[in-house]
């Protein structure tokens, strides 16, 4: 039961479609759906049914052609680029398949990053990272470059980059894709983690049905099309 | 402070084609530099002459003579200060290969008109009292491995005949635009010996050089020394050093405006081979850019990323290129010392490299920077992996 609080995320007849040469392709249909603050969300569905577009458009990295998506009371359908940006600096943690560390700075450095564009102080940010990194026990691998860490640790750092900011939204699109299943293991039970003791909504997007178990509700997209059953999990 | 560090390290993410390009600049640098020195070397003379200072010649040509009777005409004149006068020589040392300026001066007024030229007080005497007297500027000498007493002979081209000098002084320039290559002697030596030899040459002077009082005055004295000499069989043409020594260099411009246009040309083609490179860079870097605008980073990061990285290439290239500049320069000018006797590299040269690596590295960075602030995040996200 969520009591009477509004969802953090709603969702209202959300349409996105793409130009290819001549064709317009529908990639998303009137999609409708809220996602209620503290959520472990897994969207999933067959390659091409619009999933990762759907988590691009609720992150703010893509801009939908009809419908409205609010986030914690912010409609980010009307903010402009530069307003979409900071918003996504001060709002939401991204993890993505192929983890997209930057491979000249160390892991201290990647997830430093996004503390950049904050006011904090050296000190305060160095604080920040060697937290984050104990989080998600690397601390120990602070001046790693990304080519010297595994798949699963290249993407614990990743996790540690969108946390570092506090975000309300976490989005992670296909964070096990690249990983074997001791990895992926390790990586799905620190966002259960993320999600149960830091209370972090996580919107995932699997087809892998091993990794949408770790979620609390599944849902299904088809050709662009949401299911209108969610199934939840205990 | 952090950007700064990740410009650093992203200019030598791929060492071998950073360092070829950087190469590639300290090339062009290095060969725009002595490009611009020679450019600077063939107006040394323009650069070095005295606003104070005219040469009164003859008006149809310098091949024609003047009477030596005029320079009491000329000190006459209103404003002048000082009269000397002199021959183009036009001899030279063993054979052809050697050549350097020689002329033929009376010695006491042509060096109160220079006093750039710096000869120590007992050469200065010695010079003016014996008439086979010689003086060679420090560099001509150091050339030849003359010394003070030397004998040295010149074979005349103009004058025929062997001409022989005793070295009784060497002169070292006051500023570094001074010519430090030149030999003159006396012009009686010269006289005396045209009036044994060829009597219809003697006392004829080939320039008059004329001091004025104040610079100011300088072209009511040239007017009123040609219109003195008007009908005369000998006409003059009277201008300021500066723009005789100007219409010796006019007579190469088309040279001069060549090497100025390679000069610029291979800044051009270091231009597309630096665009070239930051295009390939942004390329491959182009998910990268997308995940820092994911992050928040906005266009203006992007940009100072590319940008740069860029500007670091460039400027390590300028900055190697303007270090062997110098050294290059000296062996160049020692080469070629008998056509460009001042050949040094001015400041003004290497604030040229400087712009021009500068505008190199910026204009190199456009385009990459535009595509990468535009391509939409989805999309460059989709090229990892």
């Amino acid at each position: 039961m969520m009591g009477h609080k509004a969802p953090l995320v709603e969702i209202k007849n959300l349409s996105k479609s793409y130009r290819r040469g001549n064709q317009i392709v529908p990639v998303l249909e009137d999609i409708t759906f809220d996602i209620e603050e503290g959520e472990f969300l897994a969207l999933m569905g067959p390659s091409g049914s619009g999933k990762s577009t759907l988590l691009n458009l609720i992150a703010g990295i893509d801009k939908p052609d009809r419908g409205m998506i609010k986030v914690a009371g912010v409609d980010i359908s009307r903010l402009s680029e530069t307003e979409l940006a900071q918003w996504r600096s001060a709002n939401v943690g991204f993890v993505f398949q192929f983890y997209n560390l930057i491979p000249v700075l160390t892991a201290f450095g990647n997830v430093e990053l996004p503390l950049l564009l904050t006011r904090l102080s050296r000190k305060e940010r160095r604080e920040h990272v060697k937290t984050a990194l104990q989080m998600v026990n690397l601390s120990d691998r602070m001046d790693h470059y990304p080519g010297q860490l595994s798949g699963g640790q290249q993407q614990r750092v990743a996790i540690a980059r969108a946390i570092i900011t506090d975000p309300t939204l976490l989005v992670a699109d296909e964070p096990t894709g690249d990983l074997d299943r001791v990895s992926a293991k390790e990586i799905l039970e620190l966002m259960g983690r993320l999600n149960a003791e830091l209370g972090k909504t996580i919107i995932m997007v699997t087809h892998d049905p091993h990794a949408a178990e770790k979620a609390r509700i599944i849902r299904h997209l088809e050709k662009g099309i949401l299911n209108a059953s969610a199934q939840a999990r205990l | 402070m952090h950007l700064l560090k990740l410009v650093f390290k992203n200019t030598f993410r791929h060492k071998l084609r950073t360092s070829l390009t950087i190469l590639g600049v300290t090339v062009v640098i290095l060969a725009f530099g002595l490009l611009r020195t020679v450019v600077s070397a063939w107006y040394a003379g323009v650069e070095a002459s005295s606003a104070s200072r005219l040469v009164t010649r003859n008006s149809i040509s310098l091949v024609f003579s003047l009477p030596i009777s005029y320079k009491e005409k000329i000190r006459q004149i209103p404003g002048v200060k000082l009269v000397s006068y002199g021959n183009w020589f036009g001899g030279v040392y063993i054979d052809e290969k050697n050549f350097f300026a020689n002329f033929a001066v009376e010695p006491k007024s042509y060096l109160e008109l220079y006093p750039e030229y710096i000869l120590p007080p007992e050469q200065k005497a010695a010079f003016q009292r014996d008439r086979k007297a010689a003086v060679a500027g420090e560099k001509l000498a150091t050339k030849y491995g003359w010394k003070i007493g030397d004998l040295i002979t010149l074979k005349g081209t103009i004058f025929p005949g062997n001409w022989e000098f005793v070295l009784c002084g060497i002169y070292r320039g006051r500023d570094k635009s001074t010519d430090e290559t030149q030999f003159f002697f006396h012009w009686n030596y010269l006289n005396e010996m045209m009036k044994v030899t060829a009597p219809r040459r003697a006392d004829q002077t080939g320039f008059y050089l004329i001091g004025v009082d104040n610079p100011d005055l300088a072209y009511e004295v040239s007017v009123a020394v040609d219109t003195i000499f008007k009908n005369s069989l000998a006409e003059t043409l009277t201008e300021t050093e500066k723009a005789f020594q100007m219409g010796f260099v006019s007579m190469s411009e088309a040279i001069v405006v060549a090497i100025q246009m390679v000069s610029f040309v291979v800044i051009i083609i270091i231009m597309a081979v630096l665009a070239n490179t930051m295009a390939m860079t942004a390329r491959e870097r182009i998910g990268e850019y997308a995940v820092f605008k994911t992050l928040g980073f906005g266009g203006w990061h992007i940009g100072a990323l590319i940008f740069g990285e860029s500007l670091c290439i460039a400027m390590m290239g300028c900055t190697i290129g303007i270090l062997f500049t110098f050294p290059i320069a000296r062996v160049f000018g020692s080469t070629m010392e008998t056509y460009f006797p001042v050949f040094h590299v001015a400041m003004k040269t290497i604030y040229l490299d400087i712009a021009a690596s500068l505008l190199v590295g910026a204009v190199a960075a456009i385009i990459p920077t535009w595509r990468a602030i535009n391509v939409r995040i989805a999309d460059g996200l989709r090229r990892i992996g």
